[in-house]
């Protein structure tokens, strides 16, 4: 197992997270860093807890080990103090809120500093100014993927965005979009993004985490994963090598 | 179970099978001595009650169910034999024949529609019911249930041997019976493999359906179990006050019900019976209790809540949920006190 | 023609009343999935509450007695609803079970303890002269208290309406209705919103209390547990968490029950409403108004 190298930089730390659900224990001690700014991408195939690692980070489910942000310990905080410590959740169900409209969503999501962060989201999603006043169960899955982005960006305070799965289930015209919004937003934030589009991750990731069965089995930059078919085949259980 | 433990119960059965006969005063505890007719009475009234927790206990404590009407079953065993005996003057034996049969179709039928929900859903469904029956025996329709008066059996309706002060005996030990008879039967139940798969969706629905087994019908087995056993402690109940009355169908006396398991300790079946008896008598005793001279003295902020037997109750529950959710089963028990809480915490 | 008026007027009254238990009732639900068994008993201290602080007044104006209780009842109902919320269902967070049954025993102990200091029986309530009288409508003579009781239900639906739509914390409790977690997970603390919802739910309560007291013309301990039950089936009908659907639902199962009572026979009414609560529990859980889930 390659580990990323202790930089001092790490944003967030994750250490010996473990999850048990009922009697199945579906994280098994999993350790890994992020390095402030830019894109880390969480990878792996199917039902290797990625989602639970996201999860087990916000205190979402029940978890023991340690993690840190910044060098502050996160996990004796309830949830929502560990979110307004600046940990921003993108989930993959997206979770807005149906019964809302689009402009309630994101109010509800605001905090002090985000009227400047506005800007940024109707640059990227100018349907959320046109479609404010719409419920939001009534959007379409990329409008939704829309609310629930603008909605982590909309706090200026958050260090790193958890983003899970972003593009699933999208057109391509909608993927292209939100890649492009990761992008922007990856300027002005971290991102620990949890990506099954691998095709989309390579451009967008600059380091790597692998999990595999509930633990980290890889740690490093995109580039060597990319570089590896045997490695990426291993781990990502791809048919065809990554490169394509 | 252990030869120790069958040992100390064989003992405490014949202990119980021979009380009628022992002369011996118990001051404090009872009122006359342990074989006059007070006595038995309240002493049969507490096995009553401790039959009912214990069933209760199997689709509330082993099943995981939050059933609000249970209440129902108990009082259609009342009220079914007591309309038979008292109203259409059929022999004992008729008036059991059909409270049994009504004793199994009933929550067949009703837990059949009922457990198509789940959780709170569920608790309200059955309570609704159980609301509807309660108001239904007030109607008094076809002048049956006797309405707010409730329905006395009347004389020359039972057989002899159990009529009468004299006769208390006979009804102490029909008491005694049902709380053995009962005890076993759940026992036997609630350790068989369909009680194991009880227990499995009490913890974990989902799991036992993955399994391959249908909760569904696990669920409705349970409920007709305990609604038939709970319609038996009601034929007995009915032998001993000598009559029907509507307050039984209220949902407040299932709430009582709720208040015994929870006190004798939720899931181990003896701690319901102990709940149930410990209820009872507390009942009784604190009616008494709350005449005492003793009281009377006390200053009005004192003495009213301490003359409310419910609230007594309602308050020793509270404390219990908060701080002992084993209840006093619970506090004997020197096992670790460890998760088993309340039933199936599903959120 | 007056008949039919009297119990339409008679059950939007009831409704009224139904509706303010439920509001509170549907929100608590909603939000934080608790069955409050204990609301009955908001209701019914509230009452005492404010008879007795209307009864210290004894000799000024009426009016002035009856607004007194009326202020009283529903600090009353909101100050037990907090008290309740902090001490007993609060610690009880992981064990929702657990939290159930506290409100059972609060809701024995209270009644109890009503009962005990005041009596079982009902008690007279003095109210001001013209809520006594009554006013002709389409030759119904019908008593005033039915259009205080329907005045102060509407103003407190449009109260409740407006904080929910036009705040931010009815912004954060029609949220945490749909989704608690991810409220949480936008930083929110869902916790204050708990104690605020059974702040509202117990001062509606109380609210219901002092009403139902000039409804009916007296004050009984055992008043609170029927008005309950009749509350949760609308709670049920109008879908958890529904304000609006809740209004709605007390309209319908208010005006059921008097026709029902009337043309049918006595208590059918109620019948039919407890019948109806089981039969859309079972067709469609999420209420037939509202938009709440199960």
């Amino acid at each position: 197992m390659t580990a990323v190298a202790n930089t001092n930089d790490a944003l967030l730390r994750v250490d010996g997270l473990r999850v048990a659900i009922g009697e199945s224990q579906i994280l098994g001690g999993v350790s890994f860093q992020v390095r402030g700014g830019g894109i880390t991408g969480l990878l792996g195939r199917n039902g290797v807890g990625k989602t639970t690692t996201l999860r087990g980070i916000l205190g979402l489910v029940p978890r023991t080990g340690s993690v840190t942000l910044a060098g502050d310990e996160l996990t004796a905080l309830p949830v929502h103090a560990i979110v307004r410590r600046g940990v921003g959740y993108v989930p993959e169900d997206r979770d807005v809120f149906g019964g809302l409209t689009v402009a309630e969503n994101l109010r509800l999501a605001e905090r002090k500093d985000s009227e400047h962060r506005y800007a940024l989201i109707y640059e990227l999603f100018p349907e959320l100014r046109e479609r404010a006043a719409q419920r939001a169960g009534t959007l379409s899955g990329g409008q939704q993927q829309m609310v629930a982005l603008a909605r982590a960006l909309l706090n200026a305070s958050n260090r790193i965005l958890l983003i899970d799965e972003p593009t699933k289930g999208l057109s391509p015209l909608m993927v292209k979009r939100v890649a492009d919004a990761l992008q922007r937003a990856a300027l002005v934030t971290t991102i620990l993004l949890v990506e099954q589009n691998l095709a989309v991750a390579r451009h967008l990731v600059r380091d790597v985490v692998v999990l595999d069965q509930g633990s980290v089995v890889f740690a490093g930059d995109v580039a060597t994963l990319v570089d590896d078919p045997a490695l990426a085949r291993r781990y990502l259980g791809l048919s065809t090598a990554l490169g394509h | 179970m252990s030869r120790r433990g069958a040992g100390a119960l064989a003992l405490i059965g014949l202990a119980v099978i021979l009380l009628p006969f022992v002369h011996v005063t118990l001051p404090g505890f009872f009122e006359g001595p342990l074989d006059s007719p007070g006595t038995l009475n309240l002493l049969a009234l507490c096995f009553v009650f401790g039959a009912l927790a214990l069933t209760y206990d199997i689709v509330f404590g082993f099943t995981g169910l939050l059933s609000f009407g249970h209440a129902l079953y108990f009082a259609a065993g009342v009220y079914v034999t007591a309309i038979a005996l008292a109203r259409w003057h059929w022999s004992l034996p008729q008036a059991l024949a059909l409270t049994a049969v009504v004793a199994l179709l009933l929550p067949l039928a009703l837990g059949a529609v009922c457990l198509r929900v789940h959780d709170i859903s569920f608790a309200m469904v059955t309570l609704a019911f159980a609301e509807a029956a309660s108001i239904l025996v007030l109607q008094n329709p076809f002048g049956l249930t006797g309405g707010e008066e409730g329905l006395a059996l009347g004389s020359g309706v039972l057989p002899a041997a159990l009529v009468g002060v004299a006769n208390t005996a006979h009804l102490y030990w029909i008491a005694a019976g049902l709380l053995l008879a009962t005890c076993a039967i759940g026992w036997w139940a609630v350790n068989s493999p369909p009680g194991r798969v009880w227990q499995a969706i009490r913890e974990n629905e989902r799991r036992v359906a993955v399994l391959g087994l249908n909760p569904y019908a696990y669920k409705l087995a349970s409920f007709v179990l305990s609604g038939f056993l709970a319609a038996a402690a009601g034929v007995a109940y009915l032998l001993l006050q000598g009559g029907a009355n509507p307050q039984i169908t209220t949902a407040s006396f299932t709430l009582v019900l709720l208040v015994m398991v929870v006190l004798g300790g939720v899931g181990t079946l003896w701690g319901a019976v102990i709940g149930g008896i410990v209820y009872e008598y507390l009942d009784f005793r604190l009616l008494e209790f709350s005449n005492a001279s003793v009281l009377q003295n006390l200053p009005p902020i004192l003495r009213v809540p301490l003359s409310e037997p419910l609230f007594i109750l309602g308050v020793l529950f509270i404390v219990l949920v908060l701080f002992l959710p084993e209840g006093l089963g619970g506090l004997l028990r020197r096992a670790p006190a460890t998760v088993r809480a309340l039933p199936a915490e599903k959120r | 023609m007056s008949t039919i008026v009297l119990l339409i007027v008679t059950g939007l009254g009831l409704g009224a009343l139904y509706f303010l238990i439920a509001a509170g009732l549907s929100l608590i639900w909603g939000l934080m999935r608790v069955l409050n068994l204990a609301h009955g008993a908001f209701f019914t201290v509230a009452g005492y509450a404010g008879f007795f602080a209307a009864a210290s007044l004894g000799g000024s104006s009426p009016w002035l007695q009856w607004f007194v209780g009326l202020i009283a009842g529903t600090l009353a109902g909101g100050i037990f609803a907090v008290l309740t919320e902090t001490l007993l269902i609060r610690p009880l967070y992981r064990r929702p079970v657990g939290q159930v049954l506290v409100t059972v025993g609060l809701a024995l102990a209270t009644l109890a303890l009503v009962e005990g200091t005041f009596g079982s029986d009902p008690r007279q309530v003095s109210l001001p002269d013209w809520m006594t009288a009554t006013t002709t409508i389409l030759g119904a003579a019908i008593p005033n208290t039915r259009f205080v009781v329907l005045l102060l239900a509407v103003l407190v639906l449009l109260g409740l309406l407006f904080f929910l739509r036009r705040t931010r914390y009815g912004l954060i409790i029609r949220a945490g209705v749909e989704n608690r977690a991810m409220v949480s997970a936008l930083g929110i603390d869902v916790g204050r919103a708990f104690t605020l919802v059974f702040a509202i739910g117990g001062m509606a309560a109380g609210l219901a209390g002092v009403l139902g007291a000039t409804y009916f013309g007296t004050i009984d301990p055992s008043r609170g547990t029927t008005m309950l039950i009749s509350a949760f089936i609308v709670v049920v009908i109008g879908g958890l968490g529904s304000i609006g659907g809740s209004a709605l639902a007390a309209v319908i199962v208010g005006l059921l029950q008097q026709f029902l009572n009337f043309y049918a026979a006595a208590g059918v009414g109620d019948f039919a409403v407890v019948l109806l609560l089981a039969a859309v529990l079972l067709l469609r859980p999420g209420g037939l108004i509202g938009r709440g889930s199960a």
